[in-house]
């Protein structure tokens, strides 16, 4: 029993409108997950890049997500992004000077927080801010960020922004059932925890049009087992052992 | 003894009353940055530690190196210390402040950084930095104080003391290390992750803090004429050289493992301090050569004896060992580690006016804490018969 | 006493105008309850129209805060974003979907009590309030 749950009933019992109710109430659970909510022991996130020619393909799920999490949009280098697209020598950096067929070299990738099963990020934050939910997501408290920027400093992805001014000003159109942040907070990608938990897919996922899956990494069953069975995918800077769980299909 | 510091020159007033002025436009400075936010600062996504943690860094090794004097004092019975212990054991409390006082201007939040003590997380290097720093400003002040007031009495420090002296040896080396592993356990950061990196740090706090601490004494010694004596000066410059020595060896040590084995991800950040990128970051190439310039210059006549000797010379010596160690350590450390950024780009971070200001808003606090801690303990040595001027022998 | 005769009163005047505020209160016109604008409208929730807030009026005024509080560490924490009212219905844990779909005048219902008792909390730094008003 926790705490506050211990207060109600301490309150409630001294006041006589909740007799009746406590009592009838009995030992129900006071707060449940959805019944339809997705669960899984690892998400993962499998981009078939092969599907991402040209920056049209990519613009939609950037602002699909960007517009469901209000994330603004600032220009220059204090900019703020949860998914955005690179070329292939900069979201896998570490060959200097690779030969690449024309198709790889064009190509766009998307970039977004790894939740990696080993994040620095969280063994960094001092506060428990930023942390691992049971399905290996790496989730953010911006209720409790005190803005040190450790995590941004451990983070070897790059995934993500501190929000060096109030964002609100600068989300073009807010979306009503989503918060804004903070100045002063650092945000990212959440792999839509919030959508995941009402049975939903990510937002991206949802705008892919079936070029980026989205499921438990654990399951063998699952679409992205799947997808990889059945291509040859890597991983950005697998070689840190952060185990990211975004695979890259090429 | 609080009140001496009510009683001084005019002087020492006007010194005061500048510190004042400083620390009052920087809090100024702050009260916007904490208003509009980071933005006030050159900080950006990719190079999100700057100015400030820079100094936060050296600062610390500022604070370490009291351990210098207490520990051959200490376990060496080396007597001619225990003159200016007291200085440099309040030097290091001024250093702490600072330290505290730069992390919570760095804070995107300072009103919650109790959620660092509310929420304790043991596998943050960062929890760990504020445990150790706090403890570390406890230790010295009861000690510092302590062995002044006895002092003044002519009684021997208490035994319990001597405790607490032998802990703060062992605290001071921890402060610099975890200060260390804040940078070296960082997967992705090059220029950081190295094993050596609390031994360099430690080195370099060995010869920058003593330094600071000897050129403050010779200056309190132009200005109130406390003579710190021959051995002391003469012993720390030696411990200042070793140091000094180390540090410069050690950094040698990160250059051969970089371009000896290759690795684009060990040599990039190096090429790109001192030899910058397609143009970019001019003045941090300038400034990393200014580095080992200044650190060439100081070696070269802190080793021969006949300059270290020398009191003409050595101040100079001991200057461009601040500088150049600051260099290496501050911004050098911070700019070397974001670069390149995670995906191989490189951009230039130059720390805004109102950064700097706030930062210096810092530092007048630091050097107003060790005024008024000085002063004190020197009053208290004068009432007490502490000879202030020395003959040629002693 | 050395000096008692600037020491004692002036311990008095320190006393007296330390407790002021108690002096102040007790003499001035008793506290007002602060009356804000409740809605009117019934809004739907998990397919029912509910015109009743999630507990006692009462009780939410006194612990409404630390509901919210508990409502974000079981919903980030937990994944647990299902309260279960005392009287046993289900209401979803956000601050902005929940609570403020019904109380969507946050200028006369939040921020009146809130400058009533001098409270600045920071919710809506990062909670979106409603562009339309349920008065």
């Amino acid at each position: 029993m926790n705490t506050s749950r211990r207060y109600f009933l301490k309150v409630a019992g001294l006041s006589t409108f909740a007799i009746a109710a406590g009592a009838s109430k009995g030992n129900a659970a006071e707060y449940e997950a959805y019944p339809e909510g997705l669960k899984a022991h690892r998400w993962a996130m499998v981009i078939d890049t092969r599907r991402f020619n040209s920056p049209e393909d990519m613009k939609p799920i950037v602002d699909a997500c960007h517009k469901a999490h209000n994330v603004p949009t600032i220009p220059g280098p204090k900019e703020i992004k949860w998914i955005w697209d690179d070329t292939f020598e900069h979201a896998f950096a570490g060959d200097p000077s690779p030969i690449l067929p024309e198709r790889i070299e064009k190509r766009r990738f998307f970039l977004l927080c790894n939740h990696c099963t080993n994040p620095s990020c969280v063994r960094v934050c001092p506060a428990g801010a930023t942390y691992k939910t049971p399905g290996g997501l790496v989730a953010i408290d911006y209720h409790r960020c005190v803005g040190c920027r450790f995590c941004m400093a451990a983070c070897p992805y790059g995934s993500r922004s501190f929000n060096f001014m109030d964002p609100r000003p600068h989300v073009k159109e807010l979306n009503p059932e989503y918060p804004t942040r903070m100045r002063g907070v650092v945000e990212k990608c959440t792999f839509c925890a919030e959508r995941l938990e009402k049975g939903q897919m990510p937002a991206c996922v949802e705008a892919s049009k079936g070029a980026i899956v989205f499921g438990d990494l654990n399951d063998p069953k699952s679409i992205v087992r799947k997808m990889l069975a059945n291509n040859f995918s890597i991983r950005r800077k697998p070689d840190l052992g952060t185990d990211p769980g975004v695979y890259y299909i090429i | 003894m609080v009140e001496k510091v009510l009683k001084g020159s005019p002087k020492y007033y006007l010194w005061l009353l500048f510190l004042l002025s400083i620390i009052g436009y920087a809090f100024i400075v702050y009260v916007f940055q904490l208003m509009y936010g980071l933005q006030t600062t050159g900080l950006t996504r990719n190079t999100s530690w700057g100015f400030y943690i820079a100094q936060f860094t050296y600062l610390v090794g500022v604070a370490a190196a009291a351990v210098m004097l207490v520990l051959p004092a200490t376990f060496h019975h080396y007597h001619p210390y225990h003159r200016v212990i007291v200085f440099a054991e309040f030097l290091a409390i001024g250093a702490v402040i600072m330290c505290m006082l730069f992390i919570v201007v760095d804070m995107g939040q300072p009103q919650r950084v109790m959620n660092v003590i509310l929420h304790p997380t043991p596998n943050s290097v960062m929890f760990w930095d504020c445990t150790v720093l706090c403890g570390y400003l406890l230790l010295n002040a009861v000690i510092g104080w302590t062995s002044l007031e006895h002092e003044s009495r002519h009684v021997e420090v208490p035994r319990w003391i001597k405790v607490l002296v032998v802990i703060s040896i062992f605290w001071a080396f921890s402060i610099h290390t975890v200060t260390a592993f804040l940078y070296a356990g960082l997967p992705g950061r090059h220029y950081w992750l190295s094993a050596i990196m609390a031994a360099r740090f430690l080195a370099s706090a060995f010869c920058a803090g003593p330094a600071l601490l000897l050129l403050c004494l010779l200056l309190l010694k132009k200005l109130t004429g406390f003579d710190p004596s021959k051995p002391v000066i003469r012993s720390l410059s030696i411990t200042i050289a070793y140091a000094m020595g180390l540090n410069m060896f050690f950094y040698v040590l990160e250059l051969f493992t970089a371009f000896y084995s290759g690795i684009p991800g060990h040599a990039h950040p190096i090429h790109f301090l001192f030899g910058g990128h397609e143009g970019l970051n001019v003045w941090v190439t300038g400034w990393m050569w200014t580095a080992v310039v200044l650190a060439f210059v100081s070696i070269f006549f802190l080793a021969i004896p006949k300059y270290r000797y020398n009191l003409k010379i050595l101040p100079w010596a001991l200057v461009a060992l601040v500088i150049a160690t600051w260099i290496d350590k501050g911004l050098g450390l911070l700019i070397g580690g974001f670069a390149p950024t995670p995906y191989e780009t490189y951009e230039v971070y130059t720390p805004s006016f109102w950064e700097v200001s706030v930062g210096l808003g810092v530092f007048a606090v630091g050097a107003l804490v060790v005024s008024i801690l000085w002063k004190i303990a020197l009053e208290m040595k004068k009432e007490s018969g502490v000879p202030f001027e020395l003959s040629e022998g002693e | 006493m050395y000096n008692s005769k600037f020491i004692i009163p002036g311990i008095l005047v320190f006393a007296g105008l330390f407790t002021a505020p108690f002096w102040i209160n007790a003499v001035s016109p008793k506290h007002e309850a602060v009356s804000v604008a409740l809605p009117k409208d019934p809004v739907v929730f998990f397919g029912e129209a509910r015109s009743k807030c999630i507990e006692p009026k009462e009780w939410m005024a006194a612990n409404h805060m630390e509901l919210l509080i508990e409502w974000r560490d079981q919903a980030l924490r937990n994944n647990k974003r299902i309260y279960v009212a005392s009287d046993g219905k289900k209401w979803q844990t956000s601050l902005q979907n929940t609570c403020m779909a019904c109380h969507a005048n946050k200028d006369e219902f939040c921020d009146k009590c809130h400058n009533a008792n001098s409270v600045s909390p920071y919710c809506w730094d990062c909670h979106v309030e409603p562009q339309g008003n349920n008065k």
